[in-house]
């Protein structure tokens, strides 16, 4: 059996902000992804996915329990474990050349060479003509891609991304997914997706990981046995739609049951 | 600081002149913006002319622009080169003129980097190190609203007679809102950026250099600019009073000595010279924090 590429061990987070009671977002949560393996994880809102993200990245700690990452302790932030978040987040003052370059420029690599990756990675990602541009002056699909690029340039194992199409419109979305599938089977890196959205979740996973609400578990663990590229018009695609809207439906209703009881 | 520097932005960013149509769109901006303000200070200049021609502006009190301009040798006289406190007026002509604004220029660049380096130094320190936070702060917040000008006397008193008063004026007013600004921005970080830093792996000082530091810089400099007349205005009545030199002992002079043409001679110098400081501080944002559009003080 392979080693997986990210193994969470019975993990919990309690959140506790000052002042106010203790925030229980992830309770005994276990989970494997494998190397090269597209994950979605999908779940009522709050349920602790961001949470999860964040302490894969190593960003937070965990309140118990361990992860692992190719059968190393996650202790600390790591470029291995790229993190996209729904806002591109580049940095306004570096050109996109620059801010693909800025991980390299840390780690100490010389000038020519770390913008010769950088603009590699960007054609790949389809920036090719865009590197001198300041982040505002591209749209919202090609900052995200270029976000893309930041991250690959780095050679992760693990490429985790939270709703990252979110603030996209529909059109933009459906190029992105592609656009997305096609750099993972480029860089073989291990995706962990989070979303929203059933209809992404059953267009890109390898398998979906259904959360329940809060505290966050895993509820069920559904492959999706079609061949990509996936249309919907697939009857199967309609029942695998049909049973997440069940599934998630069941949990929304819990969260909205234990808020009113608060 | 509560002061929206949006608006400010706005305001001095010229961008009250609409879109134009196409053909060099940049130069015909600037063009249309010169004529709009020489049209505005046209105007200003002809309703005091009129009021004097008519008899209502007595020429001894508020002399109109063309009597204060005509005797400019005569004005000039006044003007000294020596950087001396108490010196008598040795008629230097236009040098004394061109170094009574440099020492008072100079004065307030010195006051302005002062409390701009240290005013951030400062921010950092109470944003970063609890000890310093706790101990210092409420002291902050208790001095900074105190203005400028009070701070006189103890200018005074503590470096007597001469420069130094004068630029710590100017560092005084820039000073405490600086490091309140640093405060507040550093705690608005957007803090993606932060953790796009750290999972790059750079270190904490890598962070500060490279990217803390830019994401406030332009509010930073929003703060200066708008801080910037106070600045002038301080460094004018320290040297009204307390220094003996530059462009604020000659209005003080003029002043005692009832001399209406110098006054507004040295008032419409003033008014040239901070208008240039604003425009060269504006240069400076765009050369150097060219991520910024003009209108927008923040960082995204
Ligand atoms: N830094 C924090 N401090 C305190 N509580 C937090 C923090 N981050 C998240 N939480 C809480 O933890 C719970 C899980 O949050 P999280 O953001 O992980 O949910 P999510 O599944 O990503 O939700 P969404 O789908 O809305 O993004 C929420 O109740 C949230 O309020
Ligand atoms: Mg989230």
């Amino acid at each position: 059996m392979t080693r997986p590429a990210v193994s969470i061990k019975n993990v919990a987070k309690t959140w506790t902000p000052e002042g106010r009671p203790p925030v229980h977002a992830l309770r005994n949560l276990s989970l494997d992804v494998m190397p090269g393996e597209f994950v979605v994880l999908l779940g009522p809102s709050g349920c602790g996915k961001s949470t999860l993200l964040y302490m894969i990245a190593g960003l937070e700690g965990t309140s118990g329990g361990v992860i692992e990452q190719d059968g190393a302790f996650v202790t600390e932030p790591s470029a291995e474990r790229g993190l996209i978040f729904q806002e591109a987040s580049l940095f306004p003052w570096l050109t996109i050349l620059d801010n693909v370059a800025f991980g390299l420029s840390v780690r100490g690599v010389p000038v020519a060479e770390r913008r010769a990756v950088a603009a590699d990675m960007l054609r790949k990602v389809g920036l090719g003509d865009m590197m001198e541009k300041k982040p505002d002056e591209l749209s919202g699909g090609m900052r995200q891609r270029a976000a893309c690029a930041r991250a690959l340039a780095m050679r992760p194992k693990v490429l985790m991304m939270d709703e990252p199409f979110a603030a996209l419109d529909v059109q933009t979305r459906s190029k992105m997914q592609d656009f997305l599938l096609q750099i993972w089977r480029d860089s073989g890196a291990s995706v962990i997706l989070v979303t929203h959205s059933i209809d992404e979740a059953i267009a890109l996973a390898d398998r979906v990981v259904v959360f329940t609400s809060r505290p966050g578990q895993v509820k069920t663990i559904v492959p999706i046995d079609l061949p990509r590229p996936r249309p919907s018009r697939d009857p199967r695609y309609h029942e695998y739609r049909d049973m997440f809207t069940e599934l998630l439906a069941d949990e929304v209703d819990r969260a909205f049951a234990e808020q009113e009881v608060v | 600081m509560s002061i929206s520097t949006k608006s400010v932005a706005t305001l001095f960013g010229g961008a009250g002149v609409g879109r134009l149509p196409s053909g060099s769109p940049k130069l015909r901006r600037h063009l249309v913006g010169i004529g709009w303000g020489m049209a505005s200070i046209g105007l200003f200049t002809a309703i005091w002319e009129i009021l004097w021609a008519i008899g209502w502006a007595n020429p001894l009190l508020l002399p109109p622009p063309h009597l204060f301009l005509q005797d400019i040798p005569g004005t000039l006289g006044y003007f000294s080169q020596k950087n001396i406190v108490g010196a008598k007026a040795a008629g230097n002509g236009v040098t004394g003129l061109l170094l009574t604004i440099l020492w008072t220029t100079s004065r307030v660049v010195l006051g302005l980097a002062l409390g701009f380096v240290l005013g951030v130094a400062v921010g950092a320190m109470v944003h970063y190190v609890r000890m310093v936070r706790n101990l210092l702060l409420p002291t902050i917040l208790l001095l900074a609203p105190i203005s400028p000008v009070a701070w006189l006397p103890v200018a005074i008193f503590v470096f007597g007679i001469g420069d130094v008063p004068a630029i710590f004026l100017v560092f005084i007013t820039v000073f405490f809102a600086i490091v309140l600004s640093t405060v507040a921005q550093l705690e608005s970080v957007p803090r993606n950026y932060l953790h796009v830093a750290r999972i790059m792996g750079a270190t904490e000082a890598q962070t500060f250099w490279r990217v803390t530091l830019p994401a406030i810089l332009p509010s930073l400099f929003m703060t200066l600019r708008l801080n910037l007349f106070a600045a002038w205005m301080v460094v004018l009545i320290a040297e009204a009073v307390g220094v003996g030199s530059g462009l604020g002992q000659i209005t003080s002079m003029a002043r005692a000595t009832f001399n209406a043409k110098l006054v507004f001679f040295t008032m419409a110098i003033i008014g040239v010279l901070g208008f240039l400081f604003d425009w060269g501080l504006r240069y400076i944002q765009g050369r150097m924090l060219w991520w910024v559009a003009p209108g927008q003080g923040g960082s995204k």
